[in-house]
């Protein structure tokens, strides 16, 4: 990459692109000053939002992209992922943590998200899909999940 | 790291070893198989060993309860072993902690069923 600052991708729907995402943006965290922990958390915040993108937005379908932007400022990473597909309202997806929804094997990638990411922000793509747009400051969450997000 | 597992008895409990990185894909599917090969098999006490497993996506949190209720519903207990702080933070932001029960002893895991 030129500018270790930010980074452009247009993403394969494809599980090898989860991986690629994951590591692109931990190595751009880590040359841009992040602790090991916050390093961590961002790539597994990404790898949430890749594979909502793929697999829920996209559908693994092979006709659709992802597009991924990564910048960084003193304050923050900033990570935006857009998916191709037909859309959703985050309202609609049922609480993970609601005792009735505890057993159920999907439905915590928003959840994983808002815990590794400082602020997590989804709307409706410019054209069409979903974008979601993750925030991590430098000087929050310095260690551990952000609790604070569960309730 | 590619994820791997390993089965051995102890005093009638299967203990499975867990290692490597539990993420949509290859792994959570092997960990499926290899739940669902000892249910076949009609395993009825099943300890995860997590010791090795520091890294746990969405997908692998799924594939634990899969392999939690998919297990419950043939009349089998799974409990956990040594997990990892990494992964015990993910168990407590799903609030998942309260559906397995966890040791970190594994004596103590065993002697519990």
């Amino acid at each position: 990459m030129t500018d270790p600052r930010k980074l452009r991708l247009n993403l394969e729907s494809t599980l090898d692109s989860v991986e690629a995402a994951e590591l692109i943006v931990q190595r751009m965290a880590d040359l841009n000053g992040f602790d090991d922990e916050q390093v961590y958390q961002i790539g597994m915040g990404v790898r949430e939002m890749v594979i909502n993108a793929i697999e829920h937005g996209n559908g693994l379908g092979s006709d659709k992209t992802v597009s991924f932007d990564a910048s960084v400022a003193e304050d923050a990473i900033r990570v935006t992922v857009v998916d191709q597909g037909s859309g959703f309202d985050p309202s609609s997806v049922r609480d993970p943590l609601a005792e009735d929804n505890l057993l159920r094997c999907s439905g915590r990638g928003l959840l994983l998200m808002r815990a590794f990411f400082d602020e997590v922000d989804i709307g409706p793509g410019e054209d069409s899909g979903t974008r979601i747009h993750s925030v991590k400051y430098r000087t929050v969450s310095a260690g551990g999940i952000a609790q604070e997000e569960v309730r | 790291m590619s994820f791997s597992t390993s089965i051995r008895d102890v005093a009638g409990v299967t203990v499975v070893d867990l290692s490597g990185r539990i993420t949509l894909g290859e792994a959570s599917g092997k960990l499926r198989a290899t739940v669902r090969s000892l249910l076949d098999s009609n395993v009825s006490k099943l300890v995860l060993n997590l010791a090795e497993v520091s890294y746990i996506d969405s997908s692998g949190l799924g594939e634990l309860v899969s392999a939690y209720t998919t297990a419950r519903s043939k009349g089998c207990t799974v409990k956990l072993l040594h997990v990892q702080a990494k992964v015990q933070d993910l168990l407590t932001v799903t609030k998942l902690y309260t559906v397995f029960e966890s040791h970190t002893d594994e004596a103590a895991a065993v002697a519990s069923f």
